[in-house]
């Protein structure tokens, strides 16, 4: 079964526990610069969006590249992963993603993007409010469904 | 590890930033933020310097666990001469500052000298360099934070500034880091001002590392745990914030009303974490959600907004969003203290505070002390500028967070505080303060505890320094009588050696709802070298505390100074649970001179400063 990020902004805090795991996971070190996922603050509404790649299934990204450095890991819930030993850095990928989420490194000269930790996303595991979880990806739907449902009345009959 | 080993030292007279080592010797006995940079300033400074003085010396701290993913681990701390009280300040601030501070590799900043020209400390990992800031002296913290970002197209900057308030000397000015988070206390925005230095802004990119990350991550999922399960910090405080509070002091008759006049205020109900959470008139609440600061799980702080259609408001779209909402201390001061119970006013006064950076507690209280001087007829009209000072005038508790804010008219002897004020006067007895500085939400009468803390307070008045509240009231760790004396001494030093050593790791305070210092220590453990035991914290915890005494009695500072003012001395509690009482400091000061291993005035003696490694 394919899983997916399911993200939740009304339930975020801004807390970036999220920001904090990733770059852990990948960085080896607590650097929110290092993110892949990101928590955006909108000071003046009060509100918080965590914001990452979506994993697109005909990635812009991927389709760019002109070395295919990217590819899909069907085995990792079709996670677009970068090679780095591949990307040559040209950032067509960056421009080419219509959502921002795959960005340049200069520490390391190549692109980086949010890989879904080899199927075990650390952001979804650090959310203390369960704003970021990692759902079956055909189901992301289904909280909403159901917080829908709960305002039925039962005795009702639904009309559709 | 944990800690950068670096510190960044900055004269402002000269124009120079260079790096240091960090002194690690230091780090282990002092562990970091409050306790290292206080050991920095004793060892740095004159204690008899005048605060406002370019030999006065500004420290901004981090700890060892800032940055890192330890629950609450964003906070920094200032630590110098403060301008308000002339004590030893320490004032803390959550947001995301202190871990951009780690991140870009610095465990504090040393602040000397006075820049010629308003300039402002760009920090860019190891790049630090000082920027004209001509264009921002006269500006607001909000209008600073967001010019600054602006102007350097980098959204990601953070930024702590100081307002208007601070350049103009209004005595408890604070530092505002992202936007509404500050450190509050004591006036170090204050000092912050007379150096000419508007903001310090930072970009860290090089990652915060500790000492062993396998058994941090166990020992930081372990107190999450705590804290979610924890009813305060789990339910109460993403909930209610400390505005939780607000109601319980209040049945409990320990909320200081109309300058400490009485102690319970009949209109809490309306400026209360409940009221925040109500529909208003126009379909909207006060509270728009609760929010977090760097890696913190509880998540406590309210973001607020004001009714658009409320005079303080209307026609002036800048303060029609949102941003932060009232916390229990600053809806007490604004709201109990000045007997103001409408919670928009406060709400709009709390954020000109943040905007203009100055400690809505000190300007609460002096407030409170203004409107007893103009009911008593000291002060009139005349000296108001026409504003009619009376208790409950929220209106005039508006007028004045402007004038603050502004350092213009009246908002210059509000500016002063209520010890200078009320001394300019001719009624010092009016001042609710120690070492100048005002009492927070608990009347000392009521929670007796609390008496003792305030008068001991190496900062002036204060409750973050033992918050005997979580015993005496919420049973934290276990329930103590609030109106009885007995064991308050050992009480108040538990919980003031234990906050020393919090404050040192880079932790907040808040945590200790929940965890105990047995859930902390782990964490420090895994983090830094060395063994971080309980015994160990407690002892780096009393280092401090006793360091920090001994820095106030340098500076002229003597047993007399741990004192109340008389009228919770003298004058009893009117009304609630505590009719009759007044506060019992006299039979707690000298046990807990005693069990500090102090001698009858006050004065650490010889026997414990060895013990202590303070000789």
């Amino acid at each position: 079964m394919q899983k997916a990020l399911n993200i939740d902004p009304a339930k975020c805090t801004g807390c970036i526990q999220c920001e904090l795991a990733c770059s852990m996971e990948h960085t080896g070190s607590f650097n929110p610069s290092k993110s892949l996922i990101k928590v955006f603050k909108f000071h003046d509404q009060g509100r918080f969006v965590p914001y990452t790649c979506t994993q697109c299934a005909e990635a812009w990204c991927m389709q760019a590249c002109p070395v295919d450095a990217i590819s899909m890991d069907a085995i990792n819930n079709g996670a677009k992963i970068v090679a780095d030993s591949v990307c040559v850095g040209c950032k067509v990928c960056t421009i080419a993603c219509p959502f921002g989420t795959i960005n340049y490194v200069p520490d390391t000269g190549k692109v980086a993007k949010c890989d879904l930790c080899g199927g075990d996303p650390k952001c979804a595991t650090a959310c203390p409010t369960d704003a970021i979880t990692f759902v079956d990806a055909s189901s992301t739907g289904l909280e909403k469904m159901r917080n829908w449902a709960a305002k039925t009345d039962s005795g009702a009959s639904a009309q559709a | 590890m944990a800690w950068t080993r670096k510190l960044l030292r900055v004269n402002l007279t000269e124009g120079t930033c260079t790096s240091e080592d960090l002194n690690m010797q230091w780090a282990q006995d002092y562990l970091g933020s409050r306790g290292l940079a206080t050991k920095y300033l004793v060892e740095e400074t004159d204690p008899m310097v005048d605060p406002l003085s370019p030999d006065n010396k500004m420290i901004m701290a981090t700890g060892p666990l800032t940055g890192t993913c330890a629950s609450t681990s964003g906070r920094y701390t200032v630590v110098t001469k403060g301008a308000l009280t002339g004590a030893i300040a320490c004032s803390n601030s959550g947001g995301f500052f202190g871990n951009e501070m780690k991140n870009a590799g610095w465990d504090m900043v040393i602040f000397e000298g006075k820049s010629p020209k308003p300039v402002y400390l760009m920090i860019e990992n190891e790049k630090a360099t000082l920027v004209d800031a001509a264009h921002y002296w006269g500006k607001s913290c909000w209008d600073t934070e967001e010019g600054i970002k602006a102007e350097r197209q980098d959204p990601q900057i953070r930024v702590a500034s100081i307002g208007v308030s601070g350049e103009q000397g209004v005595k408890y000015a604070c530092i505002v880091n992202d936007m509404d988070r500050a450190a509050g206390r004591s006036g170090v925005g204050t000092v912050m001002g007379s150096k000419n230095l508007k903001a310090v802004a930072i970009r860290g990119t090089l990652g915060v590392r500790v000492d062993n990350p396998v058994e941090f991550l166990q020992a930081t999922d372990a107190g999450k745990k705590v804290l979610a399960e924890n009813p305060v910090t789990g339910q109460g405080l993403p909930t209610y914030g400390t505005q939780v509070l607000m109601n319980v002091i209040n049945e409990m008759g320990a909320m200081p009303t109309r300058n400490f006049k009485e102690v319970q205020f009949e209109g809490a109900a309306n400026i209360s974490g409940e009221k925040m959470h109500e529909v208003r008139a126009d379909g909207t609440k006060n509270l728009v959600t609760n929010a977090a600061c760097y890696g913190c799980t509880i998540a406590c702080q309210r973001v607020s907004t004001v009714e658009r259609t409320h005079y303080t408001v209307k026609d002036r779209p800048q303060y029609q969003g949102a941003s932060g909402g009232l916390e229990y201390e600053a809806a007490w001061s604004l709201g109990s203290e000045c007997g103001v119970d409408d919670i928009e006013a406060l709400t709009f006064a709390n954020f000109i505070c943040n905007e203009q950076g100055f400690d809505p507690i000190s300007f609460g209280a002096t407030v409170g002390a203004a409107m007893e001087l103009f009911e008593m007829g000291v002060l009139t009209t005349e000296h108001t500028g026409g504003i009619e000072m009376n208790f409950g005038n929220a209106k005039a508790l508006t007028d004045c967070a402007e004038l603050v804010g502004k350092g213009e008219g009246f908002g210059k002897e509000i500016g002063l505080g209520s010890a200078r004020l009320c001394e300019k006067y001719g009624h010092p007895e009016l001042s609710m303060s120690v070492k100048k500085q005002e009492f927070p939400a608990y009347d000392a009468r009521g929670i007796q505890g609390m008496g003792l803390t305030y008068a001991t307070s190496n900062r002036g008045a204060c409750h973050l320094r033992s918050y005997t509240v979580a015993s005496e009231v919420l049973g934290i760790p276990e329930k103590t009588d609030p109106l009885e004396t007995d064991g308050k001494a050992g009480l108040v030093m538990a919980f003031q050696d234990a906050t020393a050593a919090v404050d040192a790791s880079g932790l907040c305070i808040f945590t200790t709802f929940a965890w105990s210092l047995e859930d902390i220590a782990p964490q420090v453990n895994a983090a830094c070298e060395g063994d971080w035991s309980v015994e160990k914290m407690l002892e780096v915890g009393e280092r401090i505390w006793t360091m920090e005494r001994q820095y106030n009695l340098a500076a002229g500072f003597t047993g007399k100074d741990d004192n109340l003012p008389k009228r919770l001395m003298k004058d009893a509690a009117k009304t609630g649970p505590a009719k009759g009482k007044v506060s019992g400091l006299d039979k707690m000061l000298p046990e807990y001179y005693e069990i500090r291993g102090w001698d009858t005035n006050g004065v650490p003696k010889a026997e414990t400063l060895d013990r202590l490694g303070l000789v």
